[in-house]
């Protein structure tokens, strides 16, 4: 438990403006609406904006591998800008959780301000060497995925955490079969990363994802849509060995959970400035009906807790930064914390704003939409309490 | 609160430099109390963001911890703080703020030694949350002023040497315009002090009974009407002084509920287990909170956003202390003591649970009560449009009441 920066410093100050501008011009919320109605036109122009021209793709990955070798307190800033846009990219599924799994595979801790991964590489998909996977390609895997080259997911359910994830494929040779529901970024990612369980432990293989048959879900949250995956003697080739398996999964997890919480203070900023906004224009019994005081005073209480909101967020990003020992417990109580917020923030919006946010036109369903599937996304708050109880000595 | 930088490090060596010279000029183990913490004070060690000649060195606020480390190693004797808690959190940042040199010169070092206990009289029966509204009068009289009236919820006046008051000076001005703020000496025989009874039992407040108080122009802190504007600063500081305080992890309400939890495991149940959690959560991400706020005002002063951290510390308090009332069960039944006391200093998480969850009822009460505060919060902070005022701009003499 240290002091850590809680602020914000210069660089991501001026990150957080270069994404801002770029999602105020290529993300507008019609283009998102549109996703519930089956138009994902929006995304691959976006993503690739994001990932290659401003290289966010490879922010957490180590420059000696073609990344930004940033750090988990820049890949938060991206997170609370995607979050207040309600984006739909895979920069969580991809450029967080699956990348973190390949630098962790390989004994390094992702997110922390700096990364040394070891050169050796583990399996064949990693290496320098011929591969189904990267025709070849120098970096690895790692290197494709931070030029934006290639995208990736972790096959596994969203609603899978640190705590608890289900390990449903086997292996036989190179061929993978099982079936993986409600996978995030799948729709959106060429490489999947699929756990494995073998003896002595747990592989993560990659399988390109035209191998596998990918049902598109209907979703709560559409700008984050789901697919059910299913594998049925897919090539597949070694990422993470055995040993490291289970480790490298519930560290990527844990870093999703810890960054995740960003993305849910970018939607309560949003929703609380786009309900205060509203308010003080809206007029009723010949008032501005921000004036009246029992909406004042919900708001209020949202602004309390957007702020604490992103005290936590911040907590658990600079701890993984600073590869704090307090990390686990912060990451923790971060989704605990900021999932309700997202979601408190969302619900006041819709209600706040009156007939106005029950409609299709106005984007607040897309924030309510988004927080109540993060809600559920990487650890329910419940099981992020629990844990919490183990790891502060507070047992049930 | 960025990166350590040259210079932050050359003031950490240049503090170190001071305290040493102040211990092995007046060592602890062997100078009494009081002359190692005028000291202090005039080694500028007091509150490092002071003026120099104030008990500070015009340093940012954050590095006054340092100081408190050093000096605490060395086993040096503090101010015991809880005990003039007004003096430091409310009387001193305003008499800073708005003190003449002469005052200053005054007030401010016995005040940190503790010399000089301070209590502020602002709440009177009639002017609670509109504290505009009081009717306490001060009328000039040659040099001087005549003060009559009554204070309420007047902590340490009992002990106090020295009060910060807010008086009427202008009945004919709307009441924002027609107060003037006073450094009162209470131990001027018109000040009559009763002890007021509270819902713990025991007597930690007052009520201050004043009959023609004189008190000499040269006690006016600014202007003739600007009271209000000198309370303010007062105010900003008690929120951020009640709400604010740095603590370790678990070290406020949730220190206790937590503390019980572990030593009594046959108070556990799955659903406690959860409130529990939920409680330690929003606890601690209160403290985090608190922390960015800090490294924000490193160098500054508070604003309205202290009004938010004391919104949510009030509720959190009661929230806790209420489940571990319900916690201990049958325990929960009883209460330590009743009986009248006047409590030394406050420690809202001492005593027994009972009496934390008693207590813990005025922290949404006192230095502003949460509904003004959520009312300051969208006001000021989110530019949501004013309450309807309908007496602001009408003479006080003629509001109704």
């Amino acid at each position: 438990m240290s002091d850590v920066n809680l602020l914000y410093t210069d660089v991501e100050d001026s990150l957080r403006s270069t994404v801002r501008d770029l999602l105020g011009s290529r993300c507008p919320a019609d283009a998102v609406i549109a996703m519930y109605d089956g138009d994902r036109s929006v995304v691959g122009p976006l993503w690739r904006s994001l990932a290659a021209d401003l290289g966010l793709a490879g922010l957490l990955v180590p420059e000696s591998l073609g990344g930004a070798g940033a750090s988990a307190r820049e890949a938060a800033v991206v997170l609370e800008e995607l979050g207040g846009f309600v984006a739909p990219v895979p920069f969580l599924t991809s450029s967080v959780v699956a990348t973190a799994v390949l630098v962790a595979g390989r004994g390094a801790v992702p997110g922390a301000a700096s990364v040394h991964v070891d050169d050796r590489a583990v399996g064949s998909a990693e290496s320098g060497t011929p591969s189904v996977l990267l025709d070849g390609h120098g970096p690895g895997l790692l290197g494709a995925l931070a030029s934006g080259e290639r995208t990736a997911t972790l096959a596994v359910p969203l609603s899978a955490s640190a705590m608890s994830f289900p390990v449903v494929a086997t292996s036989a040779g190179d061929a993978l079969t099982g079936k993986v529901t409600s996978v995030a970024g799948a729709l959106d990612a060429d490489v999947l990363l699929v756990p494995v369980a073998v003896e002595g432990g747990l592989e993560v293989h990659a399988v390109e994802a035209s191998a596998a048959q990918m049902a598109p879900v209907t979703s709560l949250d559409m700008s984050r849509q789901l697919a059910d995956v299913s594998f049925d003697g897919a090539a597949s080739e070694l990422v993470v060995p055995a040993e490291a398996g289970d480790q490298a999964l519930r560290t990527a997890l844990g870093l999703g959970a810890a960054l995740l919480a960003s993305e849910q203070v970018g939607i309560a900023q949003w929703c609380l400035d786009s309900t205060v906004a509203y308010l003080k224009e809206r007029r009723q019994f010949g008032r501005v009906v921000g004036g009246f005081q029992a909406l004042k005073h919900r708001l209020a209480d949202l602004y309390a807790l957007v702020e604490q909101a992103r005290a936590a967020a911040r907590y658990a990003a600079a701890t993984v930064a600073a590869d704090d020992s307090d990390r686990e417990v912060a990451g923790s109580l971060a989704q605990a914390y900021c999932s309700g917020v997202a979601v408190k923030a969302a619900e006041e919006c819709v209600q706040l704003l009156g007939g106005i946010g029950m409609t299709w036109e106005h984007p607040a369903h897309l924030y309510l939409k988004r927080a109540k599937a993060d809600q559920i996304a990487l650890g329910t708050p419940e099981a992020h309490r629990t844990r919490l109880g183990d790891l502060v000595d507070l047992p049930a | 609160m960025s990166t350590p930088s040259v210079s932050t490090e050359d003031t950490r060596r240049d503090l170190a430099a001071r305290v040493e010279s102040l211990l092995s000029s007046y060592p602890p183990g062997s100078t009494e109390r009081l002359e190692f913490l005028r000291a202090r004070f005039d080694a500028g060690l007091a509150w490092v963001h002071f003026p120099e000649g104030l008990g500070g060195l015009g340093l940012p606020r954050g590095f006054q911890q340092y100081v408190e480390q050093l000096l605490a190693e060395a086993g040096a004797p503090d101010n015991e703080p809880r005990k003039i808690g007004i003096g430091l959190g409310m009387a001193a940042p305003t008499i800073l703020a708005f003190g003449s040199d002469e005052q200053k010169q005054r007030y401010l070092r016995p005040l940190w030694t503790g010399e000089e206990v301070w209590c502020q009289l602002f709440s009177e029966p009639g002017a609670g949350s509109d504290l505009a509204a009081l009717a306490t009068r001060a009328v000039p009289d040659g040099d001087a002023w005549v003060v009559n009236g009554q204070k309420v919820w007047t902590s340490s006046a009992h002990k106090a040497q020295r009060g910060i008051l807010v008086a009427r000076t202008d009945p004919n001005a709307p009441k924002h315009r027609g107060m003037t703020y006073f450094l009162a000496d209470m131990t001027d025989p018109g000040v009559e002090v009763r002890p007021l009874r509270q819902i713990t039992g025991e007597a930690e407040f007052n009520e201050v009974f004043m009959t023609d108080v004189r008190i000499p122009d040269s006690d006016r802190l600014g202007e003739v009407g600007e009271g209000w504007k000198v309370a303010n600063a007062t105010l900003m500081n008690e929120r951020v002084a009640i709400g604010g305080a740095a603590q370790p992890r678990e070290g406020g309400m949730v220190g206790k509920v937590a503390a019980t939890w572990r030593s009594r495991p046959e108070v556990r149940t799955p659903g406690m287990h959860d409130r529990l959690m939920t409680g330690w959560v929003e606890a601690e991400v209160f403290r985090l909170t608190g922390m960015r706020l800090r490294q924000k005002l490193l160098v500054g002063a508070p604003g309205p956003e202290g009004s938010a951290m004391k919104l949510t510390f009030a509720r959190l308090a009661q929230e806790l202390s209420g489940l571990e009332v319900e916690l201990v069960g049958e325990d929960g039944l009883r209460y330590g003591d009743w009986t009248m006391t006047r409590p030394e200093k406050v420690d809202f998480t001492g005593r027994d649970a009972g009496y934390r969850y008693l207590r813990a009822k005025g922290n949404s009460i006192e230095g502003g009560t949460s509904e003004i505060l959520r009312n300051i919060v969208a006001e000021r902070v989110l530019g949501l449009p004013s309450e309807p005022r309908v007496d602001k701009d009408i003479p006080w003499k003629d509001i109704p009441r």
